[in-house]
């Protein structure tokens, strides 16, 4: 108790500079929390997947589609009991800014087999009969004031022209994890708009879609069944590649694998910086303190008693510091979201990040305290007392 | 003497005396203008890498509203039509130099790795490479027309399995030899495979280029065949500069990094800035017995001032250096990342140009002074007579 009350003492006699390291501390693990957070919310639609789903796609690349006439073929394949197809849509709502995921999807089985899409019976019927009809997401319905009934209009970039969707339901997430920031239309209006427009793109052909998703019976048969729906349509005009659906969301991630190590790296250099500022302060209250030290020890305090002295003031500082910034994390998040658009449609700070931070705050307060500490445990008493501060 | 300036060896000798503290706040300095160097770096090489595709006198014709090549659709009446236009420039041999390319995303194992990632494979001829003149050839030779035969750009013949000289690739149902590496002078195409035109179309069972290429004859009747393209009822196309097209391209990644970057340098800023006012606090007081000898001796409270300040921006210039020097080791370094805009890998460089080594000089100078002003402003506040006594 004695202890503890005189670190208190100790750490807060230079008031200003103990609260500028705090306000550094708070900054730093913040911030620290807050990077991490941003690199979650780009593996979140891996963490959001299923293990009994599969994607099936062209083996050239995403951009090529498959025919239409592959679904009753994989859907007799062995193991599969369920299947059903998107395509990506790309349109612009006003500006690029505004950027949210649209997928033409044959609705009845497209809804049957993502269960975390939760809507209601009469509105999944009212989308079901409406082919202009659109289901669109809690939150992206809430980001720009969308309600039951609404005409939105989208630009196309893959498919040309401008085209009028009506707002038939709104979806709900099962749990924190399921992205409700999607649009969904349906699949048979795109193939009718391309058979009545003349076009030449890439994916001009009306019987066509994106990816082929498979449901299976048994997550552990995925690899085996992925093989066969491969085996199905090798040498064939349109060779498919098949993977659970995680690699699938991985794969998206992957690309951006340089920005995302970056990102980390720059996360843990605020910690060094943090660890530079807080080891400056505490080698700077050790060489005021020189005269203090040699006293006590002139007193017959061993040489630990000092290095207890520095490494508890110091993470003293640092958790204090730390419990603020973690703190802080949530509304800056808050904050991030808003400032952030669309771009992130999961944005949740985990508790991995929590912990690490307080590990954070932790290290920059035993490191920052070792150099001091080692120093003045070793200094000479006679020449610590003729120190004049 | 005046004693107007206190000598810039005081201020210097200060920082020596206390070294381990000059380290480490120059050090977290150091780091912040790491941070901010190698953010802007990154999104210049980015911007450079994508305008230096383009050439001023090439347009490129995409379909209207398509954005990027991969997008888009140009069918082969519609060409033709392009290739009617008078302004288009002509070759020695009397050649129009156009050239109809189909451009595909082809998903392809990495070398080394083996993970997968996009690569832009374009259909292409001898006229789209005398199109494009910062495309040289360096190893083996150029495709022959008609044939299974690519290049591969710098980047990925380094950097994709089977893209060497001599290897071969297999995508769309055939396997293509590689006969010849281009250098791309550090533009985008340096990430792509070429091969003949008419031979991906099949492959890749298109029915459409995606765009197509022509250089005009007169760089300034552009405007003249963008009108005349896009009031083309036969049409639905639109017309660009190639360097715009590049230059748009090359936008969102660029805007990303650099937003991210400052966000981040700013927010790190703040702990340098602490870290200096701490230093500089401390510096003040305990040299409060010279600062009152100082004055005593003459020198004003503005030069007391102006020599912590001093200091403190000493300090920011020694983190400033240190930082930038860490962040120039940074142009060695060859990345690739894929750029959403075109969903394919780009591989670029970080650039350091004199522009980016001025505002991270100056970002730390700022620093400095934010960190400095207020621990010199007390420092100059000093009554003399506490000062003296103090001491």
């Amino acid at each position: 108790m004695f202890l503890l009350r005189l670190l208190l003492k100790n750490a807060f006699r230079h008031r200003l500079r103990t609260l500028l390291t705090l306000v550094g501390l708070v900054v730093a693990i913040s911030a620290f929390g807050l990077l991490r957070t941003i690199v979650d919310a780009w593996y979140a639609g891996v963490d959001a997947t299923s293990s009994t789903r599969l994607i099936t796609r062209s083996s050239i690349s995403l951009t090529f589609p498959l025919p239409l006439n592959y679904a009753e073929r994989i859907k007799a394949v062995e193991g599969v009991s369920g299947i059903s197809w998107a395509n990506w849509f790309g349109g612009i709502y006003v500006t690029e800014r505004n950027f949210f995921a649209q997928f033409a999807v044959d609705a009845p089985s497209y809804l049957a087999l993502y269960p975390e899409f939760q809507l209601d019976e009469a509105d999944k019927q009212a989308f079901f009969r409406d082919r202009q009809g659109c289901v669109v997401g809690r939150k992206l319905a809430g980001k720009f004031g969308w309600k039951l009934g609404d005409t939105i209009a989208l630009r196309g970039t893959i498919y040309p022209g401008t085209w009028r969707f009506t707002i038939r339901g709104i979806y709900q997430g099962k749990d924190a994890k399921t992205d409700e920031q999607q649009m969904f239309i349906h699949w048979q209006r795109l193939a009718d708009g391309i058979r009545a427009r003349v076009s030449a793109g890439p994916s001009g052909k009306a019987d066509y879609v994106g990816v082929y998703v498979v449901r299976i019976h048994n997550p552990d048969d995925a690899p085996l069944v992925s093989q066969r729906i491969d085996a199905l349509f090798k040498n064939s005009l349109a060779e498919t590649l098949t993977e659970t659906e995680k690699a699938f969301q991985l794969g998206f991630v992957s690309m951006s694998e340089t920005i995302l190590l970056a990102v980390q790296a720059v996360s843990f250099i605020i910690i060094l910086i943090i660890m530079a500022v807080m080891a400056n302060t505490m080698t700077m209250t050790a060489r005021e303190r020189l005269a203090e030290y040699a006293t006590l020890k002139a007193l017959g305090f061993p040489p630990a008693f000092v290095v207890k002295l520095l490494f508890g003031e110091s993470l003293l500082i640092a958790l204090i510091g730390g419990g603020l910034g973690i703190a802080a994390t949530f509304p800056m998040a808050q904050a991030f979201v808003k400032a952030a658009g669309t771009l992130f449609p999961i944005f949740q700070v985990s508790m991995l990040t929590v912990a690490l931070q307080a590990l954070a705050a932790l290290v920059v307060g035993t490191v920052s305290a070792a150099w001091p500490a080692w120093k003045m445990s070793r200094i000479d008493i006679v020449q610590g007392l003729r120190h004049v501060a | 003497m005046s004693l107007r300036t206190v000598p810039l060896s005081y201020v210097a000798r200060n920082l020596w005396v206390r070294r381990v503290t000059t380290v480490l706040t120059a050090g977290g300095m150091a780091l912040v203008v790491y941070v901010f160097a190698t953010v802007l770096m990154m999104s210049e090489g980015i911007r450079a890498t994508l305008v230096a595709t383009g050439q001023p006198d090439n347009v490129m014709v995409l379909r209207k509203g398509a954005g990027a090549e991969i997008n888009s659709g140009i069918a082969r009446n519609q060409a033709a039509v392009i290739d009617s236009l008078a302004q288009i420039a002509t070759d020695g041999q009397g050649r129009k130099l156009v050239s109809h390319e189909p451009v595909v995303l082809n998903t392809l194992p990495k070398r080394g790795s083996g993970k997968p990632s996009n690569v832009t494979v374009r259909g292409t001829s001898d006229i789209g490479l005398a199109l494009r003149p910062q495309v040289r050839i360096v190893r083996g030779r150029m495709f022959r027309e008609g044939t299974s035969e690519i290049i591969t750009g710098r980047a990925v013949a380094q950097g994709f399995a089977g893209a060497g000289l001599g290897e071969t690739m297999r995508f769309a149902g055939r396997d293509w030899v590689v006969v010849g590496v281009f250098d791309a002078s550090r533009s985008a195409f340096d990430s792509e495979v070429w091969g003949d035109s008419e031979q991906m179309v099949q492959a890749f069972r298109r029915s459409a280029f995606s765009s197509v290429v022509f250089r005009l004859a007169d760089v300034d009747s552009f405007d003249a065949v963008k009108a005349q393209l896009e009031d083309d009822p036969r049409l639905t196309l639109e017309a660009k500069r190639e360097v715009k097209f590049y230059a748009e391209q090359s936008e969102a990644l660029a805007t990303f990094i650099r937003l991210l970057g400052l966000a981040l340098s700013i927010i790190f800023s703040i702990g340098a800035v602490v870290g200096a006012m701490i230093t500089m606090f401390a510096s003040v007081a305990s040299r409060v017995g010279e600062i009152g000898t100082l004055r005593a001796l003459g020198f004003r409270r503005s030069a007391v001032l102006s020599a912590f300040l001093g200091e403190a921006l000493l300090l920011a210039w020694v983190g400033g250096i240190m930082g930038l020097g860490a962040a120039s080791l940074m142009q060695t370094v060859n990345i690739s990342t894929v750029n959403f805009q075109t969903f394919s890998e780009l591989a670029f460089q970080f650039r350091l140009t004199p522009a980016i080594a001025a505002q991270s000089l100056g970002f730390a100078l700022l620093m400095g002074l934010v960190g400095g002003f207020i621990p010199a402003w007390r420092a100059a506040r000093l009554k003399i007579v506490d000062c003296l006594r103090a001491a």
